[in-house]
């Protein structure tokens, strides 16, 4: 249990990083071949990839505490 | 309602808030511009509001009034509600309905009282009835048994009375020999028994029945020796009396025959005209017919004395048979006084023809003297008056006129003289007539009352002689009747005699039953009960030498079990002891060897020690399989853990995004704990902070209370917790196993220790 909190770390700068690059590389690619090379996309594509990361980070951190319900149709 | 109307207020105040803009007095400016647009709508509404308010109290009040449950829970509800009601209405009656079942209960129960009074003396009567009527019937009961032997005693009289009855006679006659023979005959059985009464009335003994039989017996011979003499003797009499009487009346026949014979005779010879000679000859014949006749008349005359003789010895005998008073003899009594009856009514009778036909013969005899005198004076007087004329009429041709005319005139001048002597006879007759007749009339009546007085005397004792003889048959009929009922009375008194004889039979049986069964009973009941003794002490004596045989086994079974026992203590011991060395192989990071060799070296040692065995069944599979960490291990990964704890303090369900973490992060950065604190007695809410726990842990950790520092742990909270858990997990373990495992090394040194005290 104690490792677990590492391992998330671990896992989550991973992907976060992943994502970052991801981001970066699409922001690139956006801003080069639709938006003639101006900043915005690449800074766009880094906060979608810092947000995906930051989100999947925060859904792995809280995964422990969500509640899954089901909806019971009444028959 | 009341909230409808404070809303509208509030609205209202609101609006007047809003309406003016001034916060100072709102209600009041409101009040003062009632005329105004807005005020006016504004104090239509308070208006309105007031009315509502009020008709709302005042109907609350009103039914109130009505319905006091209602008010009751108005009072409730609202708080100063019943000073309200107080005012308006006065004080809420109190409920009056509970006196009135307490009223009502006593009365009742008076009255129940009552009716058991009522009851109890009918009852009381009924007792006192029921008292008297065993009192009652306690005197009934011994009066039917008083009766039972007054009957008895009775019954005993009246056999020892018929058992007297014939001898007491004898007395009875020469008592009474006036004693008319019905009554004395009716009298006499009832004169014995008064008589046996009086003689045996102070000691009523019943005689035995041989000896009554006996003197029946000898009683019986008596009187048939008494009745064949008494019969012989009337028979003799009888028949002398018979025969003499037979005699007498054959003499008075044949004076009757003769006087008869006489009579006709002369009647004949006075009838017929028969020539001289034959009239001698006839009154030859008369006279010897006549000196017969008084022949057999005397003869008669002296048979009659000596029957009148004999019937007065024959009745002589009957009086004396009579007064034997014997009643078998009664009827040849009876028959003997019926013969001699018809022998004196015959020879009365005989007598009294007699006596007729000889009157008759007087008669005769008198009309013949004097039919002879007439003859011979007109014999005579013809003769004087024709001497030649014989006394044969036939003669008369030869007579002359002259003759005939003097036998005319004669004959008339006889006939004048007989016709004046006629007249004479006639006027005599007549006197004569008179006085004979007066003679015969006394005559007659002496003769009339001499036959009265036989045919009385006759009539009288044929009478005597019937009632005698319906006496005898009634007589007889009631002794045969008397018979009847002695012998039923006998019967019954038998029958009853065998009942009751029966009965006591039976309840002496019983009785003898009885006392047989109880003594038969108690002395069974004795020899069971030596037997019970015998066997008892037998038993006793046995139950102790087999108790100590048992003893003995037992001492030296328990030995045997005892260094069993010590055995497997011994045994376990060494096993927990191998148990407890392998929990020491921890090394620093690792666990220590799996527990299960030592616990199956257990198990198998201690194979029927349900406690050694539920406590090895106890331990965690993990440490059997994995084995478990020592606790030196467990410290040195607490440190880690509490760094981890301590950085996720502020994680919990609700705050777990990453600024979160993030914060948590700084929080642990920034706060500095007491690396050891001790944990006080109680936790306290402020002491739950995950660090203060967390410094609590490390305190008794380096103490050594493993136990402690885990209790602490468990108390995190949130991400701490879930990060703590695996280590939670294995102190738990631990101490799980150090737990079972002590408890199973003390209970095998508990074991040893037991064992050990044996011998």
């Amino acid at each position: 249990m104690a490792e677990e909190q590492g391992r998330k770390w671990d896992r989550c700068l991973a992907d976060s990083a992943v994502k970052l690059a991801t981001g970066l590389g699409v922001g690139i690619v956006f801003s080069v071949l639709f938006f003639k090379r101006r900043t915005w996309p690449v800074v766009f594509g880094l906060g979608v990839g810092l947000g995906m990361g930051y989100s999947n980070c925060q859904q792995d951190f809280r995964s422990p505490y969500l509640l899954h319900g089901h909806m019971v149709k009444e028959q | 309602m009341l909230r409808v109307c404070l809303k509208g207020a509030n609205s209202a105040a609101r609006k007047c808030l809003c309406g003016n803009g001034v916060p100072l007095h709102p209600l009041q400016q409101c009040r003062s511009y009632t005329s105004g647009g807005s005020g006016s709508s504004a104090g239509k509404i308070v208006a309105a509001s007031v009315l509502t308010m009020g008709g709302g109290v005042g109907g609350t009040i009103l039914y109130a009034n009505w319905d006091p449950k209602f008010r009751a829970n108005v009072e409730k509800s609202i708080p100063y509600s019943d000073q309200v009601f107080g005012l308006a209405l006065g004080p809420a009656a109190p409920p009056p309905v509970i006196n009135k079942p307490r009223k009502v209960e006593p009365v009742q129960i008076s009255s129940m009282s009552e009716v058991w009074k009522d009851s109890k003396q009918p009852k009381a009567k009924e007792v006192q009835r029921k008292a008297e009527q065993p009192d009652a019937e306690g005197p009934p009961a011994p009066a039917p048994q008083e009766t039972l032997e007054e009957a008895s005693a009775q019954v005993a009289q009246i056999l020892s009375a018929i058992g007297e009855v014939p001898s007491v006679p004898a007395p009875g006659t020469h008592e009474a020999e006036a004693v008319p023979p019905p009554a004395a005959l009716k009298g006499v059985p009832a004169a014995a028994a008064k008589c046996t009464e009086c003689e045996h009335e102070p000691a009523v003994k019943e005689r035995p029945e041989g000896e009554v039989a006996a003197r029946l017996a000898e009683q019986d011979k008596a009187e048939q020796d008494l009745l064949t003499s008494l019969s012989s003797n009337l028979e003799d009499a009888l028949g002398s009396t018979a025969k003499v009487t037979l005699q007498a009346i054959g003499a008075q026949e044949a004076a009757l025959q003769a006087i008869a014979q006489h009579t006709r005779q002369l009647r004949e010879a006075m009838e017929a005209e028969a020539p001289p000679d034959k009239k001698s000859t006839q009154w030859r014949v008369l006279e010897d017919a006549l000196s017969e006749r008084s022949r057999s008349v005397d003869e008669a005359g002296a048979a009659v004395l000596k029957a009148k003789a004999e019937l007065d010895k024959l009745r002589g005998v009957i009086d004396g048979a009579k007064h034997l008073k014997i009643a078998a003899a009664r009827p040849s009594i009876l028959a003997a006084e019926e013969n001699l009856h018809s022998m004196v009514v015959d020879l009365d009778s005989v007598v009294t023809r007699v006596q007729t036909a000889q009157s008759e013969a007087k008669i005769v005899s008198q009309y013949s003297e004097l039919v002879n005198e007439a003859k011979a004076q007109f014999q005579k007087e013809l003769n004087s008056i024709t001497p030649e004329i014989q006394a044969n009429w036939k003669g008369l041709r030869k007579l002359t006129q002259d003759d005939l005319n003097s036998l005319i005139a004669h004959a008339h001048r006889r006939i004048d003289q007989l016709n004046r002597e006629l007249a004479e006879q006639r006027v005599r007759e007549q006197i004569h007539i008179d006085s004979a007749l007066e003679q015969q009339k006394l005559e007659d009546k002496k003769a009339l009352e001499v036959a009265i007085s036989t045919a009385l005397e006759h009539n009288r004792e044929q009478m005597r002689l019937e009632q005698e003889k319906k006496v005898e048959e009634t007589r007889e009929v009631m002794e045969a009747e008397m018979r009847t009922q002695l012998r039923r009375q006998a019967a019954a008194h038998t029958d009853h005699l065998r009942d009751v004889l029966k009965v006591q039979e039976q309840e002496l049986r019983s009785e003898a039953e009885e006392i047989l069964n109880s003594s038969l009973m108690e002395k069974e009941t004795e020899y069971r009960r030596l037997t019970q003794d015998q066997l008892d002490s037998f038993t006793l004596d046995m139950n102790a030498a087999y108790a100590r045989l048992k003893g003995m086994e037992e001492a030296i079974d328990s030995h045997v079990i005892a260094e069993e026992e010590a055995r497997k203590a011994h045994q376990l011991w060494l096993s927990v002891e191998a148990l407890n060395y392998t929990l020491k192989t921890a090394a620093l990071n690792d666990p220590t060897e799996p527990l299960e060799g030592a616990v199956q070296a257990i198990k198998e040692s201690c194979a029927e020690d349900e406690f050694a065995q539920a406590l090895a069944t106890a331990l965690p599979s993990e440490s059997l399989s994995r084995g478990v960490y020592s606790e030196a291990s467990l410290r040195a990964r607490f440190y880690t853990i509490r760094q981890l704890a301590r950085r996720v303090a502020l994680i919990d369900e609700t705050r777990n995004s990453l600024y979160q973490y993030f914060l948590s992060y700084l929080q642990a950065m920034l706060l500095f704990e007491k690396a050891q604190e001790a944990p006080p007695a109680k936790l306290s809410a402020e002491d739950l902070d995950t660090f203060k726990l967390l410094s609590y842990a490390a305190y008794s950790l380096e103490h050594g209370d493993l136990e402690l520092a885990a209790k602490l742990v468990n108390q995190l909270k949130g991400e701490s917790r879930r990060v703590a858990q695996d280590w939670l997990k294995e102190a738990r373990l631990t101490l799980e196993t150090k737990q079972v495992v002590s408890l199973l090394s003390a209970y095998a040194n508990a074991v040893g220790l037991g064992t050990t005290m044996a011998p």
